[in-house]
C-alpha cells in the first residue's frame, strides 16, 4: 500500500480521533497556539529583521559573515586538517593509558545526537518548500563554512571548562565567555555569558524542544492518525521520566539507537537516489540552476541563499555554541584536538544527511514545476507546491519516501520520533547547564528548569508549524549573537594553541600511538 | 630479570584457577606473576551527555573497585605466600588488553581460565580463551 492511498485512511482515522477526543484538549491546545504565536511574535520579528534595503536577515548574515571570517583566519582548517580530524576520531593519537575516559568518537557521537535530528528530515523540506532545489547548493555551502565556526568554539569549550574536585566538568560559551574575556582582560565577559546563557535555555525550549516535538506529533499525526496532543503528552512524559525521574536506561537506549537510524536513513536515502540513476544528474543541474538564477520562488535566488543557509545554521548549530557543552566533556590536553574533531559535524549534519534529505524530495518529484517554463508553481502561501499536496515539513519528506517506498514514512514516524527524543534529551541537558551557570546548582532550582522543559513539550506538539518553527529559529539564533562575538575576540587564543599543535604534530612530539 | 607470567584475574572461579595453576608454575620456574584485570570499554560506544560529564569520575570509581575488590586482595594473598606479583588494571578489549601488556613486559606466558561454554553462546560471541589462543604472540595456557 503506497503512502498516497493511505492518506485517506489516515485522514478518516484522524478525523474519528478527533471527534472522540476531549473537547477540552483541543480548545485547550488552540488556546496554547493563539497564545504563544501572539506572545512570541515581537522576539521573532526583531531577531528575523531584515538588513536596510535589502530582504536579508541581518541574523543569516552575522552567521555566515563569522563562518566566512572564522575559515579565512584559520586557514580553511576545515580542509587542511580534514584528514587529521579523521586520524583523531579513530583513536590514533589516543594514549592507551587514557582508555576509560571519554573518547573523541564518543564526544563527536554524542554531540551529533543532539544535532542530527528534525532540522535533517523537517527543516531541509522547509528550506526546499519555500526556497526550491537550489536552497540546498547554499545549504551545502554554509555547511562546509560552518565547519570552521564550530572548530573555534568547541576548542574554545574544552580550553575554558570548569573541572570540579569529584572530577565532573562543566564548560561552553557561557564558560569561555566568562573566563576567556577575563584572561584577555576584556570587559563584559560575564554580562555576555549571562545573555548567552538566556537564549540557551530558550533555544533549548525552542529549537531543542517544542520544533521537535512538533515534527515528532504532526508526522505521526499524518500516518497514524494520532492527534497532536496524545503524542505531545506521551513525549512530555517520556522526557519527564527520563529527566526528572532519572530513569536513565531509557536515554541510554535511545543514544545506542539513533546512530543506527541515522546511517540507516542515509543508506534508505541512498538507495532511493541510485535507483533513480538517471535523475541524479537531473537534480544537480536543478540544484545549480535554481541557486544561481530565478526559478519562480519568492525572493528569487536571494530566497534560496537565505532559505539554505537559515536551515543549515539551524540543523547544524555552527556558530551557535551548543555543541562546545558536549565536546567540553573530554579529557584531553590539546584542546584543538576536541576542535579538530567537532569540525566533522557540520560535514555528516549538514553536507552529507541533510543533502540525502533534499536529494530524495527532489528526485522523488515532490516540487511542482511548470512543465514548460521549469519555474516552480506557487501555493497561495508562496510555498512551492508539493506532488501530494503535502505541508512542508516532515509531512513533505514522508511523501517523498513513501513514494518510493510504502513502508517508509512508518519507519520515518519511527525515525522522527526517536530523533526528536534524542534531540530532547541532548537539549535538556544544554538548557540545564545554561541554567545552573545562571542560577547555581540545586535540586529545586534544576526542578524548575526540569518541569519548564516538560512542559514545552506540550506546548510545541500543539502549536501550529509557522509559530513553533519562527520561535525555534530565533531563540536558537539568538545564542549566535554573543557567541560569535565572543569567539571574534577569542580566536587569536585558538590560533595560538593551533600553531603550537601544528608544529608539535609536525616535529613528530604528538606521537600516534597505533 | 626473572620470568614474567601474565594471568588474566577477575573474581571468578575460573580466573581463580588460572591464578593457582599459574602460581604453581612460577614456583617451579622461580617467575613472578603478573596479575592483569580488564575492564570492558570500548571507545567506539555511544554515551549521553550526562555520561559524557560523569565519565571522568565513574573511571577512577572503577579503577578503585577494581583495586580494593579484585586485584588488591589478590596481591595480598600472593605476597603472604611468598610469591612475587604485580597486578595491573586496564580498560579495553580483554584479549587485545592482555596481548598488549605481554608484550609491553616482555612475558614469557599467558594464562587464562576458561568457563566452558558450548555451542551457540561461544560461537556468537567467541570467548577470551579462544581468541586468545588464536592471537596469543607468546605461549598461552587455558586452565579448565
Amino acid at each position: 500500500m503506497t503512502f498516497h492511498a493511505l492518506r485517506p485512511l489516515a485522514a478518516a482515522a484522524l478525523l474519528a480521533a478527533i471527534s472522540t477526543a476531549p473537547a477540552g484538549a483541543q480548545s485547550l491546545a488552540d488556546r496554547v497556539d493563539t497564545i504563544f504565536a501572539a506572545s512570541t511574535g515581537w522576539f521573532v520579528n526583531l531577531i528575523f529583521a531584515n538588513l536596510p534595503g535589502t530582504s536579508i536577515p541581518w541574523i543569516v548574515g552575522w552567521l555566515v559573515i563569522g563562518a566566512v571570517v572564522f575559515s579565512i583566519y584559520f586557514g580553511f582548517i576545515q580542509f587542511r586538517a580534514f584528514g587529521h580530524a579523521i586520524a583523531l576520531v579513530r583513536g590514533v593519537y589516543s594514549d592507551p593509558k587514557d582508555a576509560g575516559e571519554v573518547s573523541h568518537f564518543q564526544a563527536l557521537a554524542t554531540a551529533l545526537s543532539g544535532t542530527v535530528g528534525l532540522g535533517n528530515i523537517a527543516g531541509v523540506a522547509v528550506a526546499v518548500s519555500i526556497g526550491g532545489a537550489g536552497a540546498t547548493f547554499w545549504m551545502i555551502l554554509a555547511g562546509l563554512l560552518g565547519m570552521a565556526s564550530k572548530f573555534t568554539e568547541c576548542t574554545l569549550g574544552v580550553k575554558y571548562r570548569n573541572e570540579y574536585p569529584d572530577g565532573t566538568v562543566s564548560g561552553g560559551p557561557m564558560y569561555y565567555l566568562k573566563k576567556g574575556f577575563a584572561e584577555r582582560g576584556l570587559p563584559l565577559g560575564g554580562f555576555m555569558a549571562i545573555m548567552f546563557s538566556i537564549f540557551c535555555v530558550l533555544g533549548a525550549l525552542g529549537g531543542g524542544n517544542m520544533f521537535q516535538a512538533n515534527q515528532a506529533a504532526s508526522q505521526v499525526q499524518s500516518v497514524l492518525g494520532i492527534p497532536t496532543w496524545i503524542t505531545g503528552l506521551v513525549l512530555a512524559v517520556i522526557v519527564f521520566i527520563v529527566i526528572v525521574g532519572g530513569i536513565k536506561s531509557i536515554a541510554s537506549v535511545t543514544e545506542k539507537i539513533v546512530p543506527f537510524m541515522g546511517i540507516g536513513y542515509v543508506l534508505v536515502s541512498l538507495v532511493i537516489i541510485f535507483s533513480n540513476a538517471d535523475m541524479i544528474l537531473w537534480a544537480f543541474g536543478e540544484i545549480f540552476r535554481g541557486a544561481f538564477t530565478d526559478s519562480g520562488i519568492v525572493g528569487g535566488m536571494v530566497g534560496a541563499i537565505i532559505q539554505g543557509f537559515r536551515r543549515a545554521a539551524f540543523s547544524n548549530e555552527a556558530g551557535i555554541g551548543s555543541a562546545a557543552i558536549a565536546h567540553s566533556a573530554v579529557r584531553t590536553k590539546e584542546p584543538i584536538t576536541e576542535g579538530l574533531v567537532s569540525l566533522l559535524e557540520p560535514l555528516i549534519d549538514t553536507v552529507i544527511v541533510c543533502t540525502m534529505t533534499a536529494l530524495v524530495i527532489i528526485i522523488t518529484g515532490q516540487l511542482l514545476q511548470d512543465a514548460e517554463t521549469g519555474r516552480y508553481i506557487l501555493d497561495e502561501a508562496g510555498r512551492i507546491a508539493t506532488a501530494g499536496g503535502s505541508a512542508a515539513g516532515v509531512p513533505l519528506t514522508s511523501a517523498a519516501f513513501g513514494s518510493a517506498f510504502g513502508w517508509a514514512p512508518y519507519a520515518l514516524s519511527l525515525a522522527v520520533f526517536l530523533f526528536a527524543f534524542s534531540t530532547m534529551i541532548t537539549w535538556s541537558y544544554y538548557g540545564m547547564k545554561a541554567w545552573t551557570y545562571m542560577f547555581g546548582e540545586g535540586k529545586t532550582k534544576e526542578m524548575v528548569f526540569k518541569l519548564i522543559f516538560c512542559f514545552f513539550v506540550f506546548v510545541g506538539a500543539v502549536s501550529s508549524l509557522n509559530a513553533v518553527i519562527d520561535f525555534s529559529d530565533a531563540a536558537l539564533f539568538s545564542m549566535a549573537i554573543f557567541n560569535i562575538i565572543g569567539l571574534y575576540f577569542l580566536m587569536p587564543i585558538v590560533k595560538r594553541e593551533l600553531d603550537s599543535y601544528l608544529s608539535r604534530l609536525k616535529s613528530g612530539e604528538i606521537r600516534r600511538y597505533h | 630479570m626473572p620470568n614474567r607470567y601474565v594471568v588474566a584475574y577477575d573474581d571468578s572461579q575460573a580466573a581463580r584457577r588460572a591464578v593457582d595453576f599459574a602460581v604453581q608454575r612460577a614456583k617451579q620456574d622461580g617467575a613472578m606473576l603478573l596479575v592483569v584485570h580488564v575492564l570492558e570499554w570500548s571507545p567506539y560506544s555511544f554515551l549521553t551527555p550526562q555520561e559524557l560529564e560523569e565519565r571522568h569520575m565513574r573511571r577512577e570509581q572503577e579503577l578503585a573497585r577494581a583495586h580494593a575488590a579484585i586485584v588488591d586482595p589478590l596481591l595480598n594473598e600472593l605476597s603472604d605466600a611468598g610469591i612475587e606479583a604485580e597486578g595491573e588494571i586496564r580498560y579495553g578489549h580483554v584479549v587485545e588488553a592482555l596481548v598488549a601488556i605481554a608484550k609491553e613486559q616482555q612475558a614469557q606466558q599467558i594464562f587464562v581460565g576458561r568457563t566452558g561454554q558450548t555451542g551457540m553462546v561461544s560461537r556468537v560471541f567467541g570467548s577470551v580463551a579462544g581468541s586468545l589462543a588464536q592471537v596469543s604472540p607468546v605461549p598461552c595456557t587455558i586452565v579448565p
